[in-house]
């Protein structure tokens, strides 16, 4: 038995991971202990370095394609599955034994998560694994690299933070702690990335963050990693007099992140050597994408720069006879990242949508709108009243089209680069000017790559020792949908109905509480519900019911599935009136339970994470 | 294997005598101050006059971490398939872009594995002077070297010095004389 002594933090990111840690017993008050851990893992065939990152790639090998013995960790391993910076170099040329962005199909409705699927459509012998097994992989690379490094403290027995996207779904989060559990970690907390960017803003600033922000503020995060655009708004409120911090919205899943970028120059300048007939193979591409991202970085960070080369080398050992030579020019990074992912937009500017018919079964549904600030304003914009039942806060009233922030927090590798930093700022300011508002601050942010890691092992501290906490509970409110009863009419669909199950804020811990509708669950037959999420409904209470809605109010999550086992009580068949009851867990997950009006006996009702498809 | 032993260790002749330019002039890398095992490339001795036990002879040195360093810079700089290629017959132009790819990725290499500070802070061309006592490993009188300390001359090259040397681990049984390995796309 080891004992509890850190509070540990884990960022389980689409495109890497990374592991902060607060020692609890070193630590005290604003005098923080706190480390990163360097991560033990093959580099090539091996090699093991200590990086501080672990990409999130796992590449399952062909049996004769390495020697077992090259692919040794420090503690005992499965040669079969190779996790981090090797796997990624591998994959670049053999994807299809690759498995990347495991994290965005962990909350793709339309595939099961559970079932090996990826790599994705891979011919047959390739061995496939479930978006949660891949998940755990990786979880459990991090847990083995702690454990080695701290024989007497246990991972499983630390105070364990694993960060989400903001935007993950009920399902997703569970998911999510299942791949925790599944390695035995029992003391977990889910926490929102954003959040926890904040929660290291507010632990660099060693306490006078108090003096940064007042009551009224409202902090707008942008956190754009490596594969997905994740956003909040978190509002400055007060409680007995001192400072609290309220999550009041979050937004939607985007996928869309600096991957996107550094792939879209490589395009720009794969087409400029073709038109000189010039024709690059996957490989090249993949180093072209590499070389552009160099390119890029410099450009970005020396302004008197404005031609940068790029050489695509050869494959083979031909050198300088095989590598092509070109350049990215400092045009083409501001037409394609500026013009391309930053546009100057206004604020009543939308993406360009993406019909829910059109998600393909094979494919991750990206952003079809690359324009991060489109999809800035469009939360901004349906998130205009979120903050009308916060006391102490300027009604946003009239002539206001889209909620105004007075701060903004960076997060993601992203935006490393100031000048996409400024470029954002620059583009809030007018919106809010356009409709007079004040401008808003930038509060400054260091480490923009490990701030998620660091914050959530922050946050694992505040929880045990006390501090400030960033309250919010649930992002959205949840229904379920019935069907009301009426004559069947051809071509009609019966109307729905959504009940309310579990209101916007919900926290963790707090007393749930009962709708009053009854439903009739079949003994021994699984029972099916649909289930919604709505981002901006702040009234509905246990109970509501709503009858109309525009697709904007309410978004339609994974089905509900209930089976009530038949046992000494229930016979199959027999027809169980039950109600329904949403509480948050202490991990942070949400759980349904169906109770019978008779009885004692309760049921979990579990999140179909098997895909909405055709059965 | 056997047959291409000769001509794989006149090729790493060469590669370490390119390394020891690319590294600083002959430098010895490994000296005071490195806190790892430094790869210290075959044949290559600190100056006599620094040997502080005159009666230990020269030893030859382990070449794991040199075939290792060498891996690293052909892996993430090209370096191998650079030297080894005949480029009499290629333009400046063609040859400068490639050791831009060359540099960028063995420099990113060094920077990554070694940590590398110059011996003398001074900028070349200042005059320096050297007490009593100053050590011979680490500057090299050259020119008119008569008389005794303090020594004072002008600094013609500022030496470099590893100061970390942080190579991967490696595993049991890996054979780092492959520096990379062929391949074949199926």
């Amino acid at each position: 038995m080891s004992a509890r002594r850190f509070a540990v933090g884990i960022d389980l990111g689409t495109t890497h991971c990374a592991l902060s840690y607060v020692d609890l017993e070193q630590s005290e008050g604003e005098e923080v202990v706190q480390g990163l851990m360097d991560i033990p893992q093959l580099t090539g065939p091996g090699a093991v370095e200590e990086r501080p990152m672990l990409p999130s790639f796992l590449y399952l090998p062909h049996p004769e394609e390495l020697k077992p013995g090259d692919l040794r960790l420090p503690w005992e391993s499965d040669p079969g599955r190779i996790v981090g910076e090797l796997a990624r170099s591998l994959g670049a040329n053999t994807p299809i034994r690759l498995v990347s962005s495991a994290k965005s199909w962990l909350c793709h409705p339309d595939v099961d998560r559970r079932a090996p699927i990826l790599p994705a459509g891979v011919p047959e012998e390739v061995p496939q694994v479930s978006p949660l097994e891949a998940s755990t992989q990786y979880l459990r690379h991090l847990r083995d690299a702690w454990n080695g490094l701290h024989p007497f403290a246990d991972l499983a027995d630390q105070e364990v933070t694993v960060t989400v996207p903001a935007s993950f779904d009920p399902a997703a989060r569970e998911l999510t702690a299942d791949a925790a559990r599944a390695l035995g970690i029992e003391n977990l907390v889910l926490l929102e990335e954003p959040q926890a960017a904040l929660y290291n803003w507010v632990n660099d600033s060693r306490g006078t963050w108090r003096k940064q922000v007042r009551v009224g503020d409202i902090i707008l995060v942008v956190d754009v990693g490596g594969g997905t655009t994740d956003l909040s708004l978190i509002a400055v409120t007060e409680r007995e007099g001192a400072l609290e911090l309220t999550r009041v919205a979050v937004g939607e899943h985007i996928l869309l992140g600096g991957d996107n970028m550094d792939l879209a120059l490589a395009h720009v300048v794969k087409g400029k050597l073709g038109q000189i007939g010039v024709e690059l193979d996957r490989w090249q591409i993949q180093a072209l994408t590499h070389g552009c991202r160099h390119a890029k970085e410099r450009i970005l960070s020396e302004p008197d720069l404005d031609v940068v080369p790029v050489v695509v080398p050869s494959r083979g050992a031909k050198l300088v006879g095989g590598s092509v030579r070109t350049e990215l020019t400092r045009d083409e990074v501001t037409r394609t990242l500026i013009d391309g992912f930053f546009p100057q937009v206004p604020a009543s500017a939308r993406p360009a949508g993406r019909a829910r018919t059109a998600l393909t079964k094979l494919g991750l549904p990206f952003a079809q709108d690359p324009a991060v600030t489109r999809h800035l304003a469009a939360f901004l914009g349906r998130q205009a009243m979120a903050t009308e039942t916060l006391e102490g806060f300027v009604p946003q009233g009239e002539g206001r089209t889209f909620l105004h922030p007075t701060a903004v927090l960076f997060n993601g590798g992203v935006f490393k680069a100031e000048v996409l930093r400024d470029r954002v700022m620059q583009i809030i300011e007018q919106w809010l000017a356009a409709e007079g508002g004040d401008s808003a601050r930038l509060l400054g942010a260091p480490d923009l790559d490990l701030a998620v890691a660091r914050g959530a092992a922050y946050y694992g501290y505040v929880r045990r020792v006390g501090g400030v906490r960033i309250r919010g509970g649930t992002a959205q409110s949840y229904y379920v949908g019935i069907e009301s009863s009426m004559p069947a009419v051809p071509g009609l669909e019966p109307p729905l109905q959504a009940l309310c199950l579990a209101p916007f804020g919900m926290e963790e811990g707090s007393e749930p509480e009962i709708a009053p509708q009854e439903f009739g669950l079949v003994v021994g037959e699984p029972v099916r519900f649909r289930f919604f999420g709505s981002s901006v409904r702040r009234e509905d209470r246990v109970g509501t019911l709503i009858e109309e809605w525009t697709p904007e109010e309410l978004e339609e999550l994974e089905e509900l599935q209930a089976e009530l086992p038949t046992g000494a009580h229930y016979q199959a068949g027999d027809i169980v009136p039950v109600r329904l009851q949403a509480a948050v867990t202490e991990v942070g997950t949400l759980e349904l339970t169906a109770i019978p009006r008779k009885g004692t006996k309760r049921w979990k009702i579990e999140f179909n994470v098997r895909g909405s498809g055709d059965e | 294997m056997s047959d291409s032993k000769p001509s794989f260790f006149d090729r790493f002749t060469g590669a370490v005598a390119s390394l020891r330019r690319l590294i600083g002039r002959g430098t010895p890398a490994a000296e005071a101050g490195v806190e790892a095992e430094a790869p210290r490339p075959k044949g290559k001795r600190p100056p006599r006059r620094a040997a502080a036990q005159p009666t230990s002879p020269p030893a030859a040195t382990e070449p794991q971490s040199a075939l290792q360093l060498l891996s690293l810079l052909q892996q993430n700089g090209r370096l191998i398939d650079f030297l080894q290629e005949d480029i009499t017959a290629y333009s400046d132009q063609e040859v400068g872009a490639a050791a831009r790819l060359v540099h960028q990725g063995c420099r990113q290499t060094l920077e990554e594995y070694l940590s590398i500070r110059p011996v003398r802070e001074e900028p070349e061309g200042v005059q320096v002077t050297l007490g009593p006592g100053f050590d011979a490993s680490m500057v090299r009188l050259t020119g008119h070297v008569v008389g005794e300390a303090p020594f004072t001359g002008i600094l013609i090259h500022r030496g470099w010095r590893a100061t970390q040397v942080r190579l991967p681990q490696v595993a049991a049984g890996h054979d780092l004389k492959i520096l990379t390995a062929a391949e074949v796309e199926l």
